[in-house]
């Protein structure tokens, strides 16, 4: 550790130690969105770690605050796996399906950033 | 670049380390290398998550679900279904008392909804090992804002405008106290942190310095900027080593940093900060004994004034202030004072961290907003009586305060209302009593430990409370006159009156007020040689109900001193003079046949 010499350093720091809380403030805000991926084996065979991988990088690089990432089980569409659903509050579930690591970084940034739904690959929808 | 996409948080208070976390804490990280997982979770050791009951605690991030005991067996669980495969596991969460469903969440559950968070913002959710923990959280903002953009002046009035109270019991305006402290002529003033924290069931204090050091040293500071001193001291009793370890590593890290130490963030403001320990006694806690005591000298209150701020330690001007006190300074200084002043009422804004114990059903660690009604807290967060047994009393303020009633609980906390109802804030333990509480007991056990921490200075305190102490005892064991009670009002006021220091001036209010709200319980101890809690066991007596004994033989061969006699498929009876009333007898009859009156 070196010495912190001006007030601009200090918040370089803080920007910095960010990465390693936002998992937790993010989480502890009600209303953030949710963004869940099928991790049960089905999934994972499929390449939901390098999807979610994608999902965090991605998160990270835009310095998002309000999007969790988490695992979640099969919902019985193996063959559309690996799925990515994104719940926001008040909105629903958008389920998208056979989504690659390209595929991924989409949905942050035009469905998260843009607000705009990738039809094509949407396979299921929850009020 | 490798980041996690899970922490998982495990409380490290004193609490939940005694209930063994530090085990789960070692199982879970072997179960997450086992399950080839080190690389996307992280085991975060954090400070208490208040709910000290249902602990060790573990929180799981981001899906911010929370479990309540867990033991080493458990983490394997968790890794697998919840680190591995999503699946939160549901037979670890908290399950809702009254209906059983369970609660992911924390903030679902009836113990945080009514729970507001400044003081302890970030306990349970930063690593108190790390700096740059605290620091992603805002941490040193506070300091680096009033350094560089509020004069001394300015950052004063910014902590009296918000109307900040002393947390450590008196509820002094600690902006009045700053602004003395920075008007005071001298070559060299101090700020002193009051860590004492003496009270029987008491942990607020070293909660907050366990779960986030830094917010206390960081406001430290500040009051050295606003005041014009460039030293600090925390005392803090040897009794709290986790505590003391934490702050060190706390002190080191900011000086490696160099946010505290010379020439802070390039300002030219300096501070350091030392700690001082304690050897535990509770007189130390008022400020100018606890002064004495870092002076080396005897733990002896002085007499007021002068007060520290005009001379204090060193005869130096000083301000000294609790620890929860400084823990808002920051909030305050970060957001403004109006924000600060939006919780709470008009005249204590703000909020405040009360230690819930005693016979009810959620024991743990509360910040609530001032001016909450006692009964939220008993029946809202602390779910009520434990075992469905009657409410009886709620004491405050621990040896200082009083016994609250029944009618009283619903007046809304603040300094004011709870001395008008003959108790006090004090530094916020709060003790619920149930119907097996008898009050004249309770007073006389807050009564033996006041008389054990009376430095001895004032005759009223030395000797008055002890006679207080022996009417007391006469009471409880049969012995009581009915004069008693008018001479132990009269000499309580006397005690109150006449002593030199807080300790002295309030050791009578836990008999003042359980004469005022529980003078039947008293009456009824000398008038029928009765306690009607069946508390006091002098008072007590065990028989045998002839027409339900099956002469079983149970009770005999349990009785200690072999005083029941009876043979087998015969009534028993009680040799009453032999007797020494433990109980075994009522515990162990498998016909409720023992009575106990
Ligand atoms: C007997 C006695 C014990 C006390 N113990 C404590 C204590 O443990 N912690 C504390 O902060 N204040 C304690 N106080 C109150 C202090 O004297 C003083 O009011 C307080 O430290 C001021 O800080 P504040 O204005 O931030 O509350 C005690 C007072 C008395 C009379
Ligand atoms: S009131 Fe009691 S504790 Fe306080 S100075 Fe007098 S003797 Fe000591
Ligand atoms: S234990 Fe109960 S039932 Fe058995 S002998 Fe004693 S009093 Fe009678």
């Amino acid at each position: 550790m070196s010495k912190i010499k001006s007030l601009d350093e200090l918040k370089k720091i803080r920007e910095e130690a960010k990465n390693s809380t936002s998992l937790r403030t993010t989480g502890e805000n009600p209303d953030r969105v949710v963004i869940k991926v099928g991790m049960a084996t089905c999934g994972i065979a499929a390449g939901a770690r390098v999807v979610m991988g994608a999902l965090i990088d991605e998160i990270a690089r835009l310095q998002l605050e309000n999007v969790s990432v988490m695992a979640t089980g099969c919902v019985g569409m193996c063959y559309a796996e690996p799925i990515v659903e994104v719940h926001t509050p008040g909105r629903g579930v958008i389920r998208y399906g056979n989504v690659s690591e390209k595929l991924a970084r989409d949905i942050i940034e035009k469905h998260i950033v843009a607000g705009e739904l990738l039809e094509d690959v949407i396979v299921g929808r929850e009020a | 670049m490798d980041r996690f996409r899970m922490h998982i948080l495990i409380c490290g208070g004193t609490g939940c380390k005694a209930s063994e976390a530090d085990g789960v804490k070692a199982a879970l990280r072997l179960s997450i290398e086992k399950n080839g997982m080190s690389r996307e979770a992280q085991v975060v050791t954090t400070g208490c998550f208040g709910f000290c009951e249902q602990g060790p605690i573990v929180k799981v991030y981001p899906d911010n679900v929370f479990y309540v005991h867990v033991t080493e067996k458990d983490a394997d669980l968790i890794v697998k279904e919840h680190v591995v495969k999503g699946r939160p596991v549901e037979s670890l969460m908290f399950h809702d008392a009254n209906d059983g469903a369970s609660i992911s969440e924390h903030r679902s559950m009836p113990f945080y909804q009514s729970q507001v968070r400044i003081a302890l913002r970030n306990c349970g959710i930063i690593d108190p090992e790390k700096i740059d923990d605290y620091i992603a959280l805002d941490g040193y903002q506070a300091l680096a804002k009033v350094l560089t953009e509020m004069t001394p002046e300015e950052t004063t009035k910014e902590i009296i405008d918000s109307g900040l109270r002393g947390r450590g019991g008196a509820g002094f305006p600690t902006g009045v106290k700053w602004e003395t402290t920075r008007k005071a002529q001298d070559d060299k003033k101090y700020v002193v942190c009051n860590a004492d924290e003496g009270d029987p069931g008491a942990f607020m204090d070293r909660s907050i310095l366990e779960g986030d050091p830094h917010s206390v040293l960081e406001a430290m500071a500040i009051a050295g900027y606003a005041i014009g001193a460039n030293e600090g001291v925390i005392y803090i009793r040897a009794e709290y080593p986790l505590a003391v370890e934490r702050l060190n590593i706390a002190i080191s890290q900011a000086e490696e940093y160099g946010l505290l130490g010379e020439d802070i963030l390039g300002t030219g403001f300096s501070f350091k900060i030392r700690l001082n320990l304690g050897a535990g006694a509770f007189v130390c806690g008022e400020e100018t004994a606890l002064l004495n005591s870092i002076q080396g000298t005897r733990g002896e209150p002085r007499v007021k004034p002068p007060f520290p701020a005009q001379k204090g330690l060193w005869d130096k001007p000083t301000v000294i202030n609790n620890v929860e006190t400084y823990a808002n300074v920051c909030p305050i200084i970060n957001n403004g004072a109006e924000w600060f002043r939006k919780t709470g009422t008009d005249k204590c804004p703000g909020t405040k961290v009360f230690a819930l114990a005693g016979k009810i059903n959620n024991v743990g660690l509360v910040e609530v907003p001032m001016g909450i009604k006692l009964s939220d807290i008993v029946y809202k967060i602390g779910g009520g009586i434990r075992n469905a047994k009657k409410f009886k009393s709620l004491q405050t303020g621990g040896p200082s305060g009083g016994c609250i009633s029944t009618e009283n609980l619903d007046i809304e906390i603040t300094y004011e209302t709870l001395q008008s109802v003959g108790s006090m804030m004090g530094s916020g333990g709060m003790i619920v009593m149930d119907e097996d509480d008898c009050m004249v007991n309770i007073a006389k056990y807050y009564l033996d430990f006041t008389l054990e921490e009376s430095c001895g200075k004032c005759t009223p305190c030395r000797v008055g409370n002890t006679r207080l102490y022996e009417m007391l005892d006469d009471i409880t064991k049969g012995r009581g006159k009915m004069e008693y009670l008018d001479e132990l009002e009269q000499l309580g006021e006397v005690i109150k009156d006449c002593s030199l220091c807080g300790l002295g001036q309030t050791a009578p209010n836990p008999v003042l007020s359980t004469l005022k709200y529980f003078r039947d319980e008293y009456e009824e101890h000398i008038l029928h040689k009765r306690c009607p809690a069946k508390a006091c066991k002098d008072l007590l007596r065990f028989f045998v109900i002839p027409e339900k004994c099956i002469g079983c033989t149970l009770c005999a061969r349990n009785c200690p001193v072999s005083c029941i006699s009876g043979d087998r498929k015969v009534v028993h009876e009680i040799d009453q003079s032999r007797c020494i009333k433990c109980g075994e007898c009522f515990e162990k009859c498998p016909k409720e046949a023992i009575a106990r009156e």
